[in-house]
């Protein structure tokens, strides 16, 4: 490849490239805490090597990241890493990964505005992780599904034990996972689809 | 071992309503909103996942960002995309593609939005992507 010069920034490679038919996007965000497996799981399904923004944390960030007295300012910078999934011609799929923790949560206000909805990934390990991220959905209104990555280690629970102490309703599906592998991460989204195909039937029935 | 335990909430009541969107939005039926035809009138509402495609006729003296950013969507790309290739944060993205767009340099393919429940037709049609993966 030619050097084109200093300016020159990398872009999506040739076969990366959405076809011009490409007219709106949709887009699900996976949530988690720390090393559950999001970027695993978008990584797994995405058509192309998943890419990464950065935000930075300003305003936003006073009062909910603790800076433990010291009174320096520094900026934060956050990653959210996101595949893409081409649905048709039309339409293309985005999966946004993003932390659950509460000091991340200045990230979720573009995020989950008109998001089809989320998978809340869990580590049975550290289960109490996601309580915060479960309930901040809940009052934002962004329906859910809740995927338990399997880490070998970790202990199984029945998915009636995990309910009862996650206190989910009934229909809020609970599917186990193996986010490496791009079947079982399908299987996830598809779970979440049709979760949210019903609630679009109840709402108005065909 | 008993796992710990959560208390499930409710949605909250919701803040003010954002200021109601023209035309096209309001239409449940449509399946795509394909937004912008000319520069100048958009509002900036730029989300993650709004789709960039640079206009045919490439401006006469662009800035070093706007260039690149201009060779990136020669094919459309979504404002994420854009960010991670650029390596700006979504923020400055939105405040880099607002003048675009207010100068015509690019149109935007507005995404589609979940409503109160997501359009059916359009969970069908994911469905049936995800099931050729």
């Amino acid at each position: 490849m030619d050097f084109k010069g200093s300016d020159t920034v990398p872009g999506p490679r040739t076969e990366d490239q959405l076809p011009h038919t490409a007219e709106a996007a949709v887009k699900i965000v996976i949530v988690g805490g720390f090393g559950v497996g999001k970027t695993t799981m978008v990584g797994s399904v995405s058509e192309i090597r998943p890419l990464t923004t950065e935000e930075t944390m300003t305003q936003a960030g006073i009062g909910v990241d603790d800076n433990f007295g010291s009174d320096t300012k520094t900026a934060t910078t956050v990653a959210m890493d996101f595949g893409r999934i081409s649905i048709t011609e039309q339409l293309v799929l985005y999966l946004f990964g993003t932390p659950g923790q509460e000091r991340f949560w200045f990230l979720w206000n573009g995020l989950f505005d008109g998001a089809l909805g989320a998978v809340v990934l869990i580590d049975t390990r550290r289960l109490e992780v996601s309580f915060d991220v479960m309930g901040r959905l809940e009052e934002r209104g962004v329906p859910f599904v809740v995927a338990v990555n399997t880490f070998p280690d970790a202990p199984r629970y029945p998915v009636d034990e995990l309910r009862t102490a996650l206190d989910l309703p009934e229909e809020i599906p609970i599917i186990e996972c193996d986010v490496r592998r791009r079947a079982s991460s399908r299987d996830v989204l598809m779970t979440l689809l049709q979760f949210l195909h019903a609630l679009a039937m109840a709402k108005a029935p065909a | 071992m008993t796992p710990p335990k959560r208390q499930r909430r409710r949605p909250k009541e919701k803040p003010a309503p954002p200021p109601p969107q023209t035309g096209k939005q309001k239409n449940p039926e449509r399946l795509f909103v394909v937004a912008g035809p000319d520069g100048g009138e958009r509002d900036g509402d730029l989300d993650l996942v709004t789709l960039i495609v640079a206009r045919a006729d490439p401006p006469p003296s662009p800035t070093p960002e706007q260039s690149a950013l201009l060779r990136l969507c020669t094919a459309p790309l979504s404002v994420a995309e854009l960010s991670a290739y650029l390596n700006l944060p979504f923020s400055m993205m939105t405040v880099l593609l607002t003048d675009m767009l207010t100068a015509g340099l690019v149109t935007a393919r507005n995404p589609i939005v979940r409503q109160t429940v997501a359009d059916r037709s359009i969970l069908e049609a994911v469905m049936h992507g995800l099931q050729r993966l």
